[in-house]
């Protein structure tokens, strides 16, 4: 459904992405993780329009999509959770749902039936309705970033650092939320610090360190790799290097 | 004048005050608009006011139109003008800061204004009121028949603007990519469309304040700067971005100036909008009807 390769991006005068290549299948949860400064959010920044790659292709359901501005990407059928939630703070959350599905504003009817889906999902969100979407706690504003990008309707979303800044508890919440979508069927490329969790939960996952992917596989295969343990599990450490 | 005692003179000034006023008050709208979208404080909101008048003198008395059609086309061609300077000048230099965009909109104003010069030359113009008659009066003030129509485009503008923003999804677009650009590019809104809707929508209001002004007040060249700058006082005095505030600033302003004008002198009329700016932005500078957190979180 997505494929990207070997994809060549600078952010500002540095080699961020160092010919990067993956690709997510219809109905698959693909979990990307890496640590700070990977490129993770570089490479997120490529896919969803938002950055223009120097080099390399990126194709989504057959047809190329690299360059093309972000508002045109999600009519393509991408939609982005961002990090950090990116909701719109100084407007109501239905006002917030109703900009998500901007892309569909002159089908009334399946904007206002979408919404009702989004206030069953999350029912926290029909109570909060008419406040604005910055008096929400942290773990709101995630499930209202996460509506909001499914009000677009879209065939694969992108979730970049979903449990980012959220108290334990909430991030089992989130995580709960990723995996109920996922048994929906949805794709889902889901962007990870939080290694162990997203792999736990992932079809997938590939390992991005400075601009390149240095692993890739089933998500328990990555699970238990002794690199993956090492490097962002913190998992036996000593073992690893006492052997 | 045995009736104009204390109180008749009082209500006159206010009269007057509020009716300036409210023109005061659109042209701060016409400010909060572009910078609620794109952070930018167009220097040219006064030229567009100045624009709006000196069109409709011209689509009177060149082209013979009754007043009313003149209002709207004046406020068309302006709403054009703000709209090529968006699409000529601003989106051309998109990607600098938006303090050298801000600088760009005051090098408009004088370009706007040098054009005026050329074209009416210097002299002041005069536009009939939108309908003729005697001034009403009420308990010894006259109020005129053109204040009538003012308060009438004011509050039609407030109620229109009002609506769009609140109910219409092109407003609320506005409003997100005002909010948060790039999450607003993110779920499909063209955010270069809404700047260009800001502008074409900040000069149409702006011409609808100038041609609603000219009867009463007379227009020429180099009015747009006062105006503009008294407008950009109730701007930040109402609290930058504020509809509401922006409408009670500007009342606030031209009472005080009324004011000032009828009690104290005349002469000081002009700094009482200056004084008024610098005491918001000594005291208060987020505005009356600002947010403090709000204003922190931007950059002007």
């Amino acid at each position: 459904m997505l494929k990207v390769k070997s994809v060549h991006t600078y952010y500002g005068s540095i080699h961020a992405l160092k010919g990067v290549s993956l690709h997510v299948r219809p109905a698959e949860m693909v979990a990307l993780i890496g640590a700070n400064g990977a490129g993770k959010s570089t490479l997120v920044n490529t896919i969803c329009g938002l950055m223009k790659p120097n080099k390399g292709i990126i194709e989504f359901q057959g047809e190329s999509i690299q360059g093309i501005g972000p508002e045109e990407i999600v009519r393509r059928g991408i939609a982005l959770v961002p990090e950090g939630r990116q909701i719109f703070s100084t407007m109501t959350v239905e006002a917030n749902l109703e900009m998500g599905a901007f892309i569909h504003r002159r089908n009334g009817r399946q904007v206002e039936s979408d919404m009702e889906r989004m206030y069953e999902r999350f029912p926290i969100l029909r109570e909060r309705s008419q406040q604005l979407a910055g008096t929400l706690s942290g773990g709101e504003q995630q499930m209202l970033a996460i509506s909001r990008a499914l009000m677009s309707r879209p065939q694969l979303i992108v979730l970049d650092e979903p449990s980012m800044g959220l108290a334990p508890l909430v991030v089992k919440e989130i995580f709960r939320i990723v995996q109920e979508l996922r048994r929906e069927g949805r794709t889902i490329l889901l962007i990870e610090q939080n290694a162990r969790a997203a792999l736990q939960i992932a079809d997938r996952g590939y390992v991005l360190e400075t601009g390149k992917l240095v692993l890739q596989g089933d998500g328990a295969t990555l699970l238990n790799h002794r690199e993956v343990q090492r490097a962002y599990l913190g998992k036996g450490a000593r073992q690893i290097w006492d052997a | 004048m045995d009736s104009f005692t204390f109180g008749a003179a009082l209500l006159q000034y206010t009269i007057s005050g509020l009716t300036i006023g409210v023109i005061y008050a659109l042209v701060a709208i016409g400010y909060n608009i572009i910078y609620n979208v794109t952070e930018i404080i167009n220097f040219a909101q006064g030229e567009f006011v100045m624009l709006g008048g000196l069109f409709a003198v011209f689509f009177t008395q060149t082209i013979q139109l009754p007043v009313s059609a003149a209002f709207f086309a004046a406020v068309i061609v302006t709403g054009c003008v703000g709209f090529a300077m968006e699409r000529l000048v601003i989106r051309r230099a998109r990607s600098s800061t938006v303090l050298s965009l801000i600088i760009i909109t005051i090098a408009v104003s004088i370009l706007l204004k040098g054009s005026a010069m050329f074209w009416w030359g210097k002299n002041p113009y005069s536009l009939p009121a939108f309908s003729s008659g005697r001034p009403f009066i009420i308990a010894g003030a006259a109020v005129q028949r053109q204040a009538i129509w003012i308060f009438a485009v004011s509050a039609l503008v407030v109620i229109c603007l009002t609506f769009f923003f609140r109910r219409s999804a092109y407003g609320k677009a506005m409003l997100a990519s005002a909010d948060n650009p790039s999450a607003a590019r993110m779920v499909g809104i063209p955010v270069r469309q809404m700047i260009l809707l800001s502008f074409t929508l900040s000069a149409a209001i702006g011409a609808a304040a100038g041609v609603s002004i000219t009867p009463i007040s007379l227009m020429e060249y180099d009015r747009g700067a006062l105006l503009g700058l008294k407008g950009f006082g109730a701007a930040v005095l109402g609290g930058l971005g504020q509809f509401f505030g922006a409408l009670v600033a500007g009342m606030v302003l031209g009472l005080a100036e009324s004011f000032c004008a009828g009690y104290l002198s005349s002469g000081y009329k002009d700094a009482v909008a200056l004084v008024l700016l610098l005491l918001a932005l000594f005291f208060k500078p987020e505005g009356l009807f600002g947010s403090r957190e709000a204003a922190k979180l931007k950059k002007f």
